[in-house]
């Protein structure tokens, strides 16, 4: 099972994803890299990310992700 | 607000699309995109190939083309039309309405109303709503509805978050009265306060467009476009439709009364296919029951994505039989409306190019 890390990192491989807290402000995920996010964690953790939590809160960072994936059962 | 109508049904849809076919992963080397990103885009959103106009094509190009083959072919007759409504973000004038130059170019009867909408993705509804509500009249007895925008005008080419995915397209739809009595329901849902979500922000009396309008500027994130340009605010929009559309769905099909499984197809407005696949995956259906092929093959054409849906998925079963479709459209206004009906037999169910 990939970590979050993994997955952002595959993703956008050119930012070191632990040095911020928020990866929309520091320009590090645009909208389209959110769309590519959600749909890399619900293919590696098999669940469906619903619609109404895919909100920039729930992906700003690494701490957010874990939360929003602990809502799906999941403690990558 | 809810509607109920009976006593009416669809004849016929068509579709015309423009010829000019482009590619998403061309259009994205545009913009210095890297092609793996591309191609995961591609994947996800299924984005691939889409139908815009060339040169100075207006709606009433697309659209008169198509009524000269319904009228050429027998399909339908001219003089039996008793309304035209043109739902269009993208007419040809502000004045005249463009249901006035169809009727005009089509040498129409007089003896006849045509209306403008304005309204984009949840247009297909709301046409039909209006169409059933005009069929109560004594002396309208066959509507067409025509669905249709060029909107990729008005899509800066440098915006990548819109200019790969948009298209062009006419539908036009017969509405008529019908003996039999099944009901059709209806619901439709409009909130101003979020207008600015999706606007063309120049170009009315509100800021007329000027050369300063017209000039293109960085809004970020490797976008460039003008105010005279289309404006879409996308994670607003998503999460309108991601919060919206599953209880209207659900209220709509309690309004009927109907099961979720008696659905035979939801005929979606279809922005991208990873949307509505978490539609599909929140509402508990299929994504076969929820098709979502419309973008990756012609792109968002606005209102016309329901019936071009249509036409392309399920033309063979609904020119031989009759089934239970609930269709959907969200969008500009901020608007969401939807409907549940029997479709078919129909008259006529095909896509042809312009």
């Amino acid at each position: 099972m990939k970590t979050v890390l993994e997955v952002l990192k595959g993703i956008r491989p050119e930012f070191d994803f632990t040095t911020s807290e928020d990866f929309i402000a520091d320009g590090m995920l645009d909208s389209f890299d959110v769309v590519t996010l959600v749909s890399e964690l619900d293919q590696s953790y098999g669940i469906s990310i619903a619609g109404t939590d895919i909100l920039p809160e729930n992906v700003r960072n690494i701490a957010a992700i874990k939360q929003l994936l602990h809502k799906y059962g999941i403690a990558p | 607000m809810n509607f109920s109508f009976s006593g009416k049904r669809i004849a016929g849809v068509l579709t015309v699309l423009p010829a000019n076919e482009r590619s998403f992963m061309d259009d994205m080397k545009n913009f210095d995109f890297p092609e793996e990103k591309s191609l995961k885009l591609k994947k996800v959103m299924g984005y691939d190939k889409h139908r815009i106009v060339t040169g100075e094509t207006c709606v009433s190009d697309l659209a008169v083309h198509g009524f000269r083959h319904l009228f050429d072919k027998g399909l339908v007759k001219p003089d039996e039309l008793d309304a035209l409504v043109v739902i269009t973000q993208s007419p040809d004038h502000f004045i005249p309405p463009t249901s006035n130059v169809i009727q005009g170019r089509l040498n129409l009867p007089h003896d006849m109303l045509c209306m403008d909408i304005v309204q984009g993705c949840a247009g297909f509804v709301v046409g039909l709503i209006q169409s059933f509500m005009m069929l109560e009249q004594a002396s309208i007895n066959k509507v067409a509805l025509v669905n249709a925008d060029v909107l990729s005008r008005k899509v800066s080419p440098k915006d990548k978050n819109s200019f790969p995915l948009i298209g062009d397209a006419a539908c036009i739809t017969i509405v008529e009265k019908a003996d039999d009595r099944q009901p059709i329901h209806a619901n439709l849902k409009m909130d101003g306060t979020q207008r600015e979500a999706l606007i063309i922000p120049a170009g009315g009396f509100r800021m007329p467009s000027t050369p300063e309008t017209a000039v293109v500027e960085d809004v970020g994130d490797n976008n460039y476009r003008a105010k005279d340009n289309l404006t879409m605010n996308g994670t607003a929009v998503f999460n309108f439709v991601q919060v919206e559309v599953p209880p209207m769905i659900e209220s709509l099909l309690q309004q009927a009364a109907l099961p979720v499984e008696q659905v035979d197809y939801f005929m979606f407005h279809q922005p991208n296919k990873f949307m509505l696949h978490k539609l599909a995956d929140r509402m508990r259906v299929s994504h076969e029951r929820l098709p979502s092929n419309i973008v990756e093959n012609f792109g968002n054409a606005s209102g016309a994505t329901i019936p071009t849906n249509i036409t392309f998925n399920l033309a063979e079963p609904l020119l031989n039989g009759t089934l239970k479709l609930c269709m959907a459209g969200f969008g500009v206004g901020l608007t969401w409306a939807s409907m549940v009906m029997a479709v078919g037999q129909l008259g006529f169910c095909e896509i042809i190019d312009y």
